[in-house]
């Protein structure tokens, strides 16, 4: 089921005897293959990252709401993980014969996965590649919104498409704001059922795991209180992000 | 209420951000998820794993804690709708002080959650002991001005007992039932799979034993009966009045549904009155037994 899924659509994955993670899909072949991206930060993605082939884990999914791809001039920005999601995503704009500016953010040179993919999928000339490393160590030296405000003087886009972390999304989402331009920004919080029942993952009135995880500009105004401000955490209070 | 359809404790209802939501959907009140005096973490994931007929979950009574909560709840600008706020404490003691604090918030009515199957020394410890459940309800009762319900658990020797103890104790209705303790493997790893191992087991699969405990219940005691456990459509709903409910709450449903659900049974129970030409609820409440 998840090989059909849309790009920005997430699964659960359970690691035996350790514990489940929320987890984008990065790989969707629309047939019967799927893949995850899995950067060990906690105890289950550590598990994940020590598996072996042929060993078993759970997935359950996909679930939320992902991309609405179009076939304009897109600016797709990801910034460290949360690139798994962006990927996926440019394939199928190429596909549809969109115009990609493609950026690629991380602290460092080793933060900035599918690099030599995206190379490849997006080597026409009308594509764009732009890498920022906020240590200069590859690419622009600087973070993400700097470069996408540089972008934003030369080039009109239709969409920007963008995921990774919050505080980014919130400069991102505020310079095309001010250039009338619409997003669709993949945001993350605590999930435990994934399918809108627990309301673990409340921002404001959606649950991002059956309205999100990804939202567009309407439903990102609609939770400013909470957008770059505050998230829940396990036990459910709001935590400053 | 508008209605008697509501959201039960547990699903969605957290973070009062959402409960206009809630009220838009067509809920006559909401249960709030269970609030303790501490914050509570719950278990790890997974937390909710699907089977035939529900789910079978072990959050583990994960919760803000009740300052910060009331403190929540006092920032919505008007109340949507009905609000009852579910308790939980270890001690008579503490749902005494969990009334106390939210009697300066604007809600309506307060469920002592005393059939919990899956956290050690709250819940069901507490619900299946009838000397326990009195200290509890008078505690509470002694601090509240608005009604007290008690969720109870068919987990028990005697339900009738139980409710009838809550009620001669000054509980002003009864919520029946809670999940009942369940366990999922995984043939592969060999594993349960919820982190906790045992969770409690909702939706339809329960929905006979709901209403067998309503049904039970209704013909012993006399006390206000909301009906739970595996209403996925206005006919359930129908079942649980003819056995002796008032009203119902809606849980496991919303996984499927979402929270249309709500006014989707609402507008059903409707147009059965309409072709039954039933005036009102309280005309068929209990008609399993008293036409008989």
């Amino acid at each position: 089921m998840c090989s059909t899924a849309a790009p920005g659509q997430f699964a659960m994955i359970w690691a035996p005897g350790v514990g489940e993670v929320p987890m984008s899909l990065s790989f969707m072949d629309g047939k019967d293959t799927c893949g995850f991206t899995v950067k060990s930060i906690g105890m289950t993605t550590k598990e994940l990252c020590n598996k072996k082939k042929n060993d078993n884990i759970g997935i359950r999914g996909p679930y939320g709401t992902g991309f609405t791809s179009i076939s304009g001039n897109c600016l797709l920005v990801g910034g460290g993980t949360g690139l798994a999601p962006i990927l996926p995503l440019a394939k199928i704009l190429v596909g549809k014969g969109a115009d990609v500016t493609l950026l690629l953010a991380g602290k460092s040179k080793n933060d900035i996965p599918f690099l030599e993919d995206t190379q490849i999928l997006l080597s026409n000339s009308k594509h764009k590649i732009v890498v920022t490393t906020d240590d200069g160590s590859y690419g622009v030296k600087g973070v993400a919104s700097d470069y996408v405000e540089v972008l934003l003087k030369q080039e009109r886009y239709d969409m920007i498409y963008t995921c990774g972390p919050e505080t980014m999304l919130k400069k991102i989402f505020i310079l095309a704001e001010e250039k009338i331009i619409p997003v669709q920004v993949s945001l993350e919080r605590y999930i435990k059922c994934g399918f809108g029942i627990c309301g673990s993952c409340s921002i404001g009135r959606y649950l991002l795991c059956i309205d999100g995880p990804v939202f567009t500009s309407k439903q990102i105004r609609e939770i400013s209180n909470d957008f770059g401000i505050s998230r829940r955490n396990i036990n459910g209070g709001k935590t400053p992000i | 209420m508008n209605n008697p359809v509501m959201l039960a404790s547990g699903v969605v209802g957290v973070h009062p951000d959402i409960f206009p939501r809630v009220a838009e959907a067509g809920a006559g009140a909401i249960v709030t998820k269970s609030i303790s005096m501490e914050p509570r973490e719950g278990y790890p994931n997974p937390t909710v794993v699907e089977v035939e007929g529900g789910f079978v979950n072990a959050i583990g009574l994960s919760n803000p804690g009740i300052d910060a909560f009331s403190k929540e709840l006092a920032t919505l600008e008007e109340k949507p709708l009905p609000i009852v706020v579910s308790l939980f404490g270890s001690t008579p003691a503490e749902f005494g002080d969990l009334v106390s604090k939210l009697e300066s918030v604007s809600v309506d009515c307060y469920e002592l959650n005393l059939s919990c199957p899956h956290v050690e020394k709250v819940g069901l410890e507490l619900g299946q002991d009838p000397e326990a459940v009195a200290a509890v309800v008078k505690a509470a009762k002694k601090f509240a001005s608005r009604p007290i319900l008690i969720k109870v658990s068919p987990h028990i020797a005697d339900i009738v007992e139980i409710v009838s103890v809550a009620k001669d104790s000054g509980a002003d209705g009864v919520t029946a039932i809670n999940t009942l303790r369940a366990m999922v493997i995984d043939i592969e790893s060999g594993r349960p799979i919820l982190s906790n191992n045992v969770g409690g087991l909702s939706g339809s699969a329960i929905k006979a034993i709901a209403i067998r405990s309503v049904y039970d219940i209704s013909q012993k005691v006399d006390i206000p009966i909301i009906g739970c456990g595996g209403i996925t459509r206005w006919s359930d709903a129908i079942e649980f009045f003819l056995a002796g409910a008032s009203a119902v709450q809606v849980g496991s449903a919303v996984a499927y549904k979402g929270l249309d659900i709500l006014s989707e049974i609402v507008n059903g129970i409707e147009k059965y009155m309409n072709n039954h030409k039933i005036k009102k609820i309280g005309d068929i409440i209990g008609r399993s037994y008293s036409s008989q």
